[in-house]
């Protein structure tokens, strides 16, 4: 018998059908995960389930919890039975969390509305739960608000907040995405542990999450059911065309490396470069990068990796020259580049382009793609006239795998994948010689991942392009880079050939990352948890290495002494232990 | 479809805009005309009709003043000097509105500071001071409200593009084009103007009201049109003082004052409507 029964779920927004004919149930303490690209409709099913859909929707069918029909359910009903029965966890905590009432306050709220009468008694359970879901220091962290927190800190609350009423089934939906990986792991670990008895309903586009923590999988594609199974078997033999093409387009970190780069002249080179902004009414300066350098060969890619508060953005923003440089040279061809982008000669300016993480901020809302796309040759090439101007237009569309009728659209018109094409049709329609992705396709699902990826490679064989490829993500940087280079904190922890990194980390800290990547392999899942904690504030970093507070093989060197990147072997690694560590 | 029908095409989709434009168009074309084809002259008093209540028989239809006059040719004088007072003083708060805010926004820094200072001091005058201070200085003259009224409404106005313009020098695009190498004054026509206008248009449908309502008050107070001109305030004014015997002189100007103001707001609303939903689709 089912906890959850969902039966020809149906959800339309006028014309617009998000869901339908979707059935799927998930029984008392079992995990299930509901699987989809952006736009499958995962999200709308699940707040279908909770009732939380706006009244314009128009949902049909039948949703069954526990016997008691849910749909046309009154919102009294339907209160009494969330978070005493249903939990749901919110993809972003910030928005999910009252920002003016302190976090203790409000899970006790939920308690008093579900029939703890006794305050003491509800301050006594709400303490129990922040202890459980891992948050030092409960008592201190009770008074705290939402913005006093940290992302993972604050996700725990969320979860405490989900299941401090004893619920029977927790509903969590993308519960990690806003997350750090080593966070991800951690709080994926969490859920595990906690939720007991609970059933869980995990909503995810991320086929590495759901292979390590759910048993049955259910698969959505443009609001219909694709497959639905045990995950193992649907691992190892899907039925569905769709569930293949998720599984083939995962990133993972066993997938092909691609071929050494034929040596080739160096074209950008950055040395000890660091950044600060300065914090006014603190009088403070924070240190975003220190001591940064990087050298770029033509036809190399270098894959820049950290998480939030790692500098790498800021790194490569005072390179191109967004943001102003504290110390450092910028040279590019053997010229110095100095100063601003703005006061930079335009011929290097035609020659460093950078693509954005949001394809949709990084166009212009007013503009058509023809201009868009066009915009550089106006400035390089100004004595184009119109008719080749657009030829040109045409064929850099056509270079990056889209379709010339798409000239005259406007960027809304545009999905996430074709949006960030154009981004990098405009990039290279002056044909640069170097070309920086910040998280170009870190808001992309899967598949379309994969399509920009390749056409990235394929135009590194063709033009001899140098890439500087920024990410969070270990295994989507796999398949790209050449040489891969890890930031903490705004330093160098390891700068490594690509092979040599994945097969070999020399760092704690890059171990830590590579452990942390959900595989999207049910029998070896990943996602493993090889470091605790979160990346401490770049306003007080820890003294020392600043890796030390949640490094396992610490010892009293690295609380004081900061260590100097040193070459071993090829790499260069910023670790008192390297070398002597078996990582 | 091109960006000019497509916005074409919003519009007459949506009721409030279609509504409330269709109101506006349509007194303004009654206040045209009517004059003209009234057999009534705007100055002329009809001795035999004084504080006549409206009627066909007549050819008063809304009435007459005390002092003769025809109520219906001169309340649409009324409406037009309106419209011209708003429309006037909506582009002068427009035109120095939106170049001092995006000037302010886009240099940003000290000068930024000083010049919203400056804002900042204009607002903590009192209004009605400074039109009494502007009638010492100068003469009594039509112009004067147009510079009063101007003189408020581009402070909001440039308060409204200054941060408006600040969001949009941090977005992506802007650095993108930095990065391409577009020039700062391209990348202020290019990319920071075409993407104000959506604020702009609806801020000036919103002000315009605004300006209408000074321009009554001030009327009304005696400080704005002179006899023998008129505008709805002043015959709004005129109407308070023979509410009790003659209701209609009263009733048909505010009657008329309140449906254009409503059909401005609702005009507004209706057009930030579509520019939000143009927006985030």
């Amino acid at each position: 018998m089912s906890l959850l029964e969902v039966s020809g779920l149906g959800i339309r927004y006028g014309a617009v059908e998000v869901v339908s004919g979707l059935s799927f149930g998930v029984r008392a303490g079992e995990s299930v995960g509901l699987v989809g690209q952006s736009g499958s409709g995962k999200t709308q099913a699940a707040l279908a389930i909770m009732g939380l859909l706006p009244p314009k929707a128009a949902v049909s069918g039948s949703i069954v919890f526990a016997g008691d029909e849910l749909l046309g359910a009154s919102d009294r009903e339907l209160n009494r039975l969330r978070a005493k029965r249903i939990g749901m966890v919110f993809q972003d905590p910030m928005q999910a969390l009252n920002p003016y009432v302190p976090v203790g306050k409000q899970l006790r709220r939920i308690l008093l509305c579900h029939g703890v009468n006794d305050g003491r008694e509800a301050d006594r359970r709400v303490l129990d739960m922040l202890d459980r879901v891992g948050l030092p220091d409960p008592v201190r962290q009770y008074r705290a608000y939402a913005h006093q927190l940290s992302g993972g800190m604050r996700q725990r609350v969320m979860i405490a907040s989900a299941l401090i009423a004893g619920p029977d089934m927790l509903i969590a939906d993308e519960p990690t995405t806003a997350l750090d990986v080593t966070v991800q792991a951690q709080i994926l670990d969490l859920l595990e542990r906690l939720r007991e008895e609970t059933a869980l309903l995990l909503i995810t586009h991320d086929l590495g999450i759901i292979a390590g923590h759910c048993e049955r999988l259910v698969v959505m594609e443009k609001g219909r059911l694709v497959e639905a199974g045990p995950t193992r078997k649907l691992f190892a033999e899907p039925q569905a065309a769709h569930t293949r093409k998720l599984i083939d387009t995962a990133p993972r970190l066993d997938g092909d490396r691609p071929p050494a780069p034929e040596p080739g002249e160096v074209v950008l080179v950055a040395d000890r470069v660091s950044v600060s902004y300065v914090e006014r009414a603190k009088r403070q300066q924070l240190h975003a990068v220190a001591d940064l350098g990087l050298e770029l060969a033509a036809g190399e890619t270098v894959a820049v990796v950290g998480e939030s508060g790692s500098g790498k953005s800021s790194f490569v923003r005072a390179v191109l020259g967004l943001i102003p440089l504290r110390t450092g040279r910028v040279t590019f061809c053997g010229r110095e580049v100095a100063g601003q982008v703005q006061s930079r000669a335009i011929e290097t300016r035609r020659d460093l382009q950078l693509v954005f993480q949001d394809p949709a901020g990084s166009l212009n809302p007013q503009l058509r793609i023809e201009q868009i796309v066009g915009e550089p040759l106006t400035v390089h090439e100004p004595r184009l006239d119109s008719r080749a101007r657009r030829e040109r237009v045409a064929g850099a569309l056509r270079r990056v795998g889209l379709d010339e009728s798409l000239l005259g659209r406007f960027p809304h018109q545009l999905s996430g994948g074709q949006a960030q094409r154009v981004a990098i049709a405009r990039a290279l329609i002056v044909n640069p010689r170097v070309l920086v992705c910040d998280e170009a396709v870190a808001s992309l699902d899967g598949s379309v991942q994969q399509q920009i990826l390749d056409l990235l490679r394929r135009e590194q064989l063709e033009t001899g392009l140098a890439i500087v490829f920024i990410s969070h993500d270990l295994a989507v940087v796999r398949s790209i880079s050449h040489r891969v280079m890890v930031l903490y904190l705004g330093r160098l922890v390891e700068l490594s050939d690509g092979a040599e990194l994945f097969a070999r980390p020399r760092h704690p800290y890059t171990r830590a990352l590579l452990d942390a990547v959900p595989v999207p392999d049910p029998v070896a899942p990943g996602g493993r948890l090889s470091v605790r904690g979160e990346t401490p504030s770049i306003i007080r970093p820890p003294p020392g290495c600043a890796f030390h507070p949640r490094c396992r093989y610490a010892i009293d060197r690295c609380r004081s002494e900061m260590p100097e990147a040193r070459f071993l072997n090829g790499s260069r690694v910023a670790c008192h232990r390297a070398g002597e560590l078996e990582l | 479809m091109s960006k000019v029908s497509n916005i074409l095409a919003h519009i007459r989709s949506s009721g409030t805009v279609r509504v409330s434009g269709g109101i506006l168009a349509g007194i303004a074309l009654v206040a045209i005309i009517g004059p003209w084809i009234s057999p009534n002259e705007y100055l002329a008093a009809d001795f035999n009709n004084i504080l006549r209540s409206p009627t066909l028989a007549t050819g008063h239809i809304f009435g007459t003043d005390h002092l003769g006059r025809d109520l219906f040719v001169r309340t649409m004088m009324g409406v037009q000097v309106t419209f011209v007072v708003a429309i006037v003083a909506s582009v002068v708060s427009l035109v120095i509105g939106v170049l001092y805010g995006a000037t302010a926004g886009f240099v940003g820094g000290r000068v930024d500071a000083v010049m919203m200072r400056l804002v900042d001091t204009l607002y903590a005058t009192p209004f009605i001071f400074f039109v009494i201070l502007l009638l010492v200085v100068f003469e009594r003259n039509f112009l004067l409200i147009f510079v009063a009224i101007g003189a408020i409404n581009w402070l909001d106005m440039a308060r409204i593009v200054r941060g408006q313009t600040l969001s949009l020098r941090e977005r992506e695009f802007v650095q993108a084009a930095q990065l391409i190498g577009v020039s700062t004054p391209a990348i202020i026509l290019r990319h920071i103007a075409p993407n104000l206008i959506g604020v702009v248009v609806v801020y000036v449908t919103l002000t315009i009201p605004q300006a209408i309502l000074i321009e009554s008050f001030l009327s009304f107070l005696g400080l704005g049109v002179q006899e023998p001109q008129t505008s709805l305030g002043k015959l709004v004014n005129d109407g308070t003082k023979q509410m009790e015997g003659a209701p209609w002189m009263l009733l048909v100007p505010a009657t008329l004052l309140a449906t254009i103001l409503l059909s401005f707001n609702f005009l507004g609303d209706g057009m930030r409507d579509l520019f939000d939903a143009r927006q985030s689709r």
